[in-house]
């Protein structure tokens, strides 16, 4: 991966407390799993950023290498990287994911 | 390009030889596979770990072939 994708990369880490990289927009998702992780999300009231993999090819295959991870979704909070769409619902199911938010004190406004 | 449940059972077993595993071809179109896999292998490991060794033992196949596979890891109880 070239340099400066990858300080690309970061600096969106970086900057956004909960970052999610995804194929399309939070208002208009281009894949059932990245609107899965949206929807949890919102679900949970969680303010966060994204970025469309779709209209940067080399975020969209630098994001795979620099977390080693085949596929989008990818959500990372406080620059962890929590997982892809199947852990992001399974912790969404057992109560882990709020629990993980609240141990990083993120916000969370559920309706 | 679809992918055989064998296969991916194959390719799991030779990295992971004592895995219990169970795949379901969820639409049945060799395409969206839901697997569930259990070996000692991922003790002690968190779960994105677990599934980053599962992807590597598909050899790159994740994302590219394979376009859905969803995972549930798990040790032996």
């Amino acid at each position: 991966m070239e340099d400066s994708i990858k300080v690309k990369i970061t600096d969106l880490i970086d900057k956004n407390e909960v970052m999610l990289f995804m194929k399309g927009t939070p208002n208009m998702p281009q894949c059932g799993f990245s609107a899965a992780v949206v929807g949890i999300l919102n679900h949970l009231g969680v303010e966060f950023n994204s970025t469309n993999v779709l209209q940067d090819d080399n975020i969209r295959e630098g994001i795979k290498e620099f977390s080693d991870w085949p596929t989008i979704p990818q959500l990372y909070v406080k620059k962890e990287f929590v997982g892809g769409c199947d852990i992001i619902r399974e912790m969404h199911e057992n109560g882990e994911l709020i629990q993980l938010l609240n141990e990083k004190n993120i916000e969370i406004n559920q309706s | 390009m679809p992918m055989l449940a064998k296969d991916i059972e194959k390719l799991i077993l030779e990295s992971f030889p004592d895995a219990k595993i169970k795949i379901d071809d969820l639409r049945g179109d060799g395409d969206h596979y839901a697997a569930y896999i259990e070996t000692k292998a991922f003790i002690g490991l968190n779960r994105v770990k677990q599934h980053q060794m599962v992807y590597k033992a598909l050899k790159g196949k994740m994302g590219n072939e394979l376009h859905a596979l969803a995972l549930n890891t798990s040790v032996p109880k």
